[in-house]
């Protein structure tokens, strides 16, 4: 067996070993590449929150468990306190039953951060099952959906709620979703009610939605953690507690290694010949 | 009869949506907000329905011990307890639901997917070939796309020198024209094919064609 057998014969515990370095020694060093210019779509998002009239409605969705918190935790949180901070009001539904707990910690953290008081400056609705029979009755009306916030008040009695009745109240909808919804909320939300979307997407997920980007179905969107991270450097947050800058050390060389490990397999594929073993 | 209820009130719901969609009259939107709250509620007894068969699935693999089955009795008890712990002392805040969900829950399920990390380096080391020349195509722009996303690699590779700093400038631009146009045609067309499928099936059941929702398997009619 010459080197390129044995690679290819490469016990994969050493990839794993290979890949939770990659990961670790970045985080715990602080060690961090330079990033490239932001993406046209997080910078389509930023500009548009930043042309919205204080005063204005944003209705977020916190469509996302625990297991794709890593990426979309820190885009919601630099949205949140983007549009906190702006004194635009903020109104938080969730169509996952594990987001609304997601959802909750991120609306009153930065609400606590920038001093805007729950039931005043936001509001955390929470879950209600039925997906796309959700948002189109919220195109009818929100109270009818929504009677009650997340913790049992009556929203018709809170002052974020003001003037809010459908999504004609409503500025933009930013859906932070690492499933189908992004979908249901353009089909419904969007193209039945003419509502203006925001996507904060996984990495994995972009390619099925860089074609309704294109036709403005969506204002923008935010790509994964360096889309949270590029959204950080735009609202110029201090790195050391921007959690997206923070968590892009991790990002900064796994990626590396798995373009070095699929380059290195194929160039043993190729030497060891097995390419001609198939053929034949 | 119980064949043909199913199928009017399926023909009948499904044609006044259509309708009402094109026609924004007063009746047509009242019926069509009754109809939203219907779905909402028939929605929440969809999560009954699945929390009866997942109780019914592990019940089942405890009493015969099946394999694995004391992982069935850890979920059983997980969900007693969350359900318990949820109902009988609230879940807002700062309570024993909401600590279960932050410092149990949420670092379990980041971790399982978090898994996924290694198993993608180990396929993409073990399985990604240049064994054609739509495969090579894939794979470089795979490759093109990653480092798009961190260009700080290439500085890593080539150093902080003309070519390094240039690939780091020029590459998420060529990410980004890989992802808006070549990556978009083809999941245009892709979501074309769909979306003209989901036409047709939503024809053929609001038809009554396509019957296998109604139990009994098979395809239905012609």
């Amino acid at each position: 067996m010459n080197v390129w057998e044995r690679l290819l014969e490469l016990d994969r515990r050493w990839v794993f070993v290979g890949m939770a370095l990659a990961v670790v020694i970045p985080i715990v060093t602080g060690y961090a590449l330079p990033q490239g210019k932001p993406a046209p779509p997080t910078v389509a998002v930023y500009d548009y929150i930043e042309a919205i009239e204080p005063g204005e409605v944003v209705m977020v969705a916190f469509d996302y468990s625990p297991s794709s918190m890593p990426e979309l935790h820190p885009q919601a949180m630099a949205v949140v306190r983007h549009l906190m901070q702006r004194k635009i009001r903020v109104i938080s539904v969730s169509l996952n039953a594990q987001g609304t707990a997601l959802g909750r910690e991120v609306m009153a953290t930065i609400g606590d951060e920038v001093g805007a008081r729950d039931g005043v400056d936001y509001a955390h609705l929470g879950f209600k099952p039925g997906g796309s029979q959700v948002i189109l009755g919220m195109g009818e009306s929100i109270e009818r959906v929504y009677p009650t916030t997340a913790d049992g008040r009556p929203i018709a009695t809170l002052p974020v709620m003001e003037g809010v009745e459908t999504y004609d109240d409503i500025a933009l909808l930013v859906d932070f979703a690492a499933g189908n919804l992004p979908f249901a909320w353009i089909a419904y939300a969007g193209e039945r009610y003419d509502q203006q979307l925001v996507a904060g997407i996984t990495a994995v997920m972009a390619t099925d939605l860089y074609p309704y980007l294109q036709s403005d179905q969506l204002v923008g969107l935010i790509n994964g953690l360096k889309g949270a991270a590029e959204y950080e450097r735009l609202m110029d947050l201090d790195p050391a507690v921007a959690p997206g800058m923070l968590g892009m050390s991790a990002q900064s060389i796994a990626p590396l290694l798995i373009i070095v490990l699929v380059i290195a397999g194929n160039v043993a594929y190729f030497a060891a010949g097995r390419h001609r073993r198939r053929g034949s | 009869m119980r064949l043909q209820i199913p199928l009017v009130i399926t023909f009948l719901a499904g044609f006044f949506m259509a309708v009402q969609f094109f026609v924004p009259h007063e009746v047509g939107v009242t019926v069509y907000t009754e109809l939203l709250n219907w779905g909402r509620i028939v929605a929440a007894f969809a999560l009954v329905l699945g929390i009866q068969s997942l109780l019914r699935t592990h019940i089942e693999k405890i009493r015969r011990q099946r394999r694995d089955w004391p992982y069935s009795a850890v979920a059983i008890v997980s969900f007693v307890g969350m359900v318990v712990v949820g109902i009988g002392f609230g879940h807002e805040r700062g309570t024993g639901f909401d600590w279960v969900f932050r410092h149990i829950q949420v670092p379990l399920d980041a971790t399982m997917f978090s898994l996924l990390a290694f198993f993608i380096a180990s396929a993409a080391f073990r399985t990604f070939r240049a064994r054609s020349t739509e495969a090579t195509l894939l794979l470089v722009a795979a490759i093109i796309v990653m480092l798009g996303r961190v260009p700080g690699s290439l500085l890593v590779m080539f150093g902080e020198s003309g070519v390094g700093m240039w690939l780091h400038a020029v590459m998420p631009d060529v990410s980004e024209w890989i992802m808006n146009f070549p990556t978009v045609a083809a999941k245009r067309g892709i979501i074309f094919g769909v979306a003209l499928g989901a036409i047709a099936t939503a024809l053929r059941i609001i038809l009554g064609i396509e019957r296998s929702h109604l139990g009994g398997g098979g395809g239905g009619g012609p």
